[in-house]
């Protein structure tokens, strides 16, 4: 039907006013009802895989792993205490933090200095830029089994590079001390190109006129940076690090991939332990109690979220 | 050089200092690719005189069922993509144009899922398709990511920009919600749907822990754990085959991006950013 095709149509007060009985207007609803029924199938989807499932998570964490037909026994916290004593939940819970506490940064500022390369007179900035992106559109996957051939004890790069300078060769995966940073590598090269982009737009909104200001005062390059860039692009460094961090209490796919938490469980992460738990082990139970643990994590971040970001900057 | 140009040009050192990293960012990729082209006995050999074979990707396509992987990941991504617009569409509609009693509420939970993806409850989330029968099958691995509530954000703050006017304008005509969403909002919105689009494609193409939980078969299987799959059976350790086949698990978005760069990266920034 033709917007343009009626002649005379009243003015939309007039038609607030007194609703026509026009095709439309007629079966008009509440607009109460319309907005529950437009939103209902999604509410009806994510209820059923987001919010039912979590509260069901936390109520399981509280009874025992049901065995054969007989409904589990409310056991209380006994799910928790066993966490406490569990040396692989510490192990896991050790490893993410500490899986957070370096990749997040080094991402970050990594993905920084990517966006301030890029975003300058270079030449081979395409080139540049296509290397430092490219990462990010691999399948976590694809990237962990390249990552594995690259740290190969025999003929992988790194170790060729090593045997090249005269030093003995590193198993990288298979020696506790390395088999987690090696896995942080694949992490930050994979995310670091993605956050550049977010950098990049932040510079490019950054007013020419500060610029301008800091070249009259012959501010140096350092100067520059502390008192314009790093300022201006704050809102963008927060939103990647609340991303980062969820991502990284999320990460599970290069675990699996590359070591399935071993030697030793050196390399075991909060998820992975859970997907260990829940499909190897089917100790669901258990796996509810740690889930319950993940989720805690994940709330306190968006709290941490809601209170320490200006909300305006991204939800509004 | 324009004068408007704000940033200043490299240092020839700080440049060789870019150069140096991007080359050490790209090494991983190079290496795979290098091995994948090259016979397994030059693999790791690096001599310009090599022999260039696509013998690797051969032998891994046979020695798998990908073409099955690419025909359910194809379908995978295309479905839920399609799915998610529909009901995204009308859920983002409901939350930024009817001033329904509840919405503020409903809005914030539904943004719980941005955090607490469908994948952190694995085990619930398996228990519900198991009661549906739908383990081992593409809906199960899809059905929980339908209702996104990054997809549902993104399209509210893009039906917000909407003027009111042009709605009225569509009611007066006698449209009712669902003509006035599909002759007024959808085509606004059009770059938000290609960015969203695009974000969705590449996010479940890769997607990897829960299809490999949910689907057990040939014929379920996505790329991705296809992948694995193949790779962590026992090849004898022939790395030119393992990166062959990861590489081409990963060349249709490789390839996409390679030519639709600027798009991509403005989809991502779109669909990052506000």
């Amino acid at each position: 039907m033709n917007l343009n095709s009626s002649a005379e149509r009243p003015s939309p007060d007039a038609l607030r006013a007194s609703p026509s009985p026009r095709r439309g207007e007629g079966t008009r609803l509440n607009p109460h009802v319309q907005g529950w029924l437009l939103a209902l199938p999604a509410v009806a989807l994510l209820a059923t895989f987001t919010h039912v499932p979590a509260v069901k998570t936390i109520i399981d964490s509280f009874f025992a792993t049901p065995r054969g037909n007989h409904a589990a026994p409310f056991v209380g916290l006994d799910q928790y205490r066993a966490m406490l004593a569990d040396p692989i939940f510490a192990r896991a819970l050790e490893n993410n933090v500490i899986y957070a506490l370096i990749t997040v940064p080094l991402a970050i500022a990594i993905a920084l200095a990517m966006a301030l390369v890029v975003n300058a007179c270079v030449t081979g900035r395409a080139a540049l830029r296509l290397a430092f992106f490219t990462p990010t559109i691999l399948p976590m996957v694809a990237a962990a089994n390249i990552w594995l051939f690259f740290y190969t004890p025999d003929y992988g790069l790194i170790n060729q590079a090593i045997r090249a300078l005269g030093f003995a060769g590193v198993n990288f995966l298979g020696d506790p001390a390395t088999a987690l940073p090696a896995l942080m590598a694949v992490t930050v090269w994979k995310e670091a190109g993605f956050f550049m982009i977010f950098f990049l737009a932040a510079l490019q909104q950054v007013p020419p006129d500060l610029h301008e200001a800091a070249r009259l005062e012959n501010a140096s390059r350092w100067q520059v940076f502390c008192r314009i860039t790093w300022p201006m692009v704050m809102p963008t460094t927060l939103f990647v690090a609340i991303n980062a961090l969820i991502n990284a209490f999320r990460v599970v796919d290069q675990v699996i991939a590359m070591t399935g938490g071993d030697p030793n469980n050196a390399t075991t992460l909060l998820l992975f332990y859970i997907y260990q738990v829940a499909f190897s082990f089917w100790d669901s139970g258990y796996a509810a109690a740690l889930s319950t643990v993940l989720l805690v994590v994940l709330a306190s971040i968006a709290l941490a979220q809601f209170f320490l970001l200006d909300r305006r900057i991204h939800y509004r | 050089m324009s004068a408007r140009r704000t940033t200043a040009r490299l240092s020839p050192l700080s440049s060789l200092a870019a150069w140096l990293f991007g080359l050490l960012w790209g090494l991983p990729l190079l290496y795979a690719l290098w091995a994948a082209f090259h016979p397994a006995a030059d693999a790791t050999h690096f001599s310009l005189l090599a022999p260039l074979t696509l013998k690797n990707f051969a032998r891994a396509w046979d020695a798998a069922p990908f073409a099955r992987y690419f025909v359910n990941t194809v379908l995978l991504v295309l479905g839920i993509m399609a799915a998610q617009f529909v009901i995204c569409t009308l859920a983002a509609f409901g939350l930024a144009r009817t001033k329904f009693r509840g919405a503020d509420v409903l809005f914030a939970l539904i943004l719980v899922q941005l955090m607490v993806t469908p994948d952190v409850l694995i085990l619930e989330n398996y228990r519900t398709l198991q009661t549906l029968g739908l383990i081992d099958t593409l809906t199960g691995v899809g059905l929980p990511y339908v209702a996104s509530a990054f997809g549902i954000f993104l399209l509210r703050q893009a039906f917000k920009t909407i003027p009111q006017e042009l709605d009225d304008a569509a009611r007066l005509e006698g449209a009712n919600t669902l003509q006035t969403i599909w002759r007024v909002y959808l085509p606004l919105a059009r770059p938000v749907y290609v960015a969203y689009g695009l974000v969705s494609v590449s996010y479940h193409w890769n997607n990897f822990l829960w299809p490999l939980i949910v689907t057990n078969s040939v014929e379920t299987r996505p790329l991705t754990v296809g992948l694995q799959v193949f790779a962590s059976v026992d090849q004898g350790v022939d790395w030119s085959v393992i990166c062959a086949a990861a590489l081409m698990t990963s060349a249709p978005l490789m390839i996409a991006f390679l030519v639709f760069q600027r798009g991509f990266i403005q989809s991502f920034l779109r669909a990052g950013i506000r």
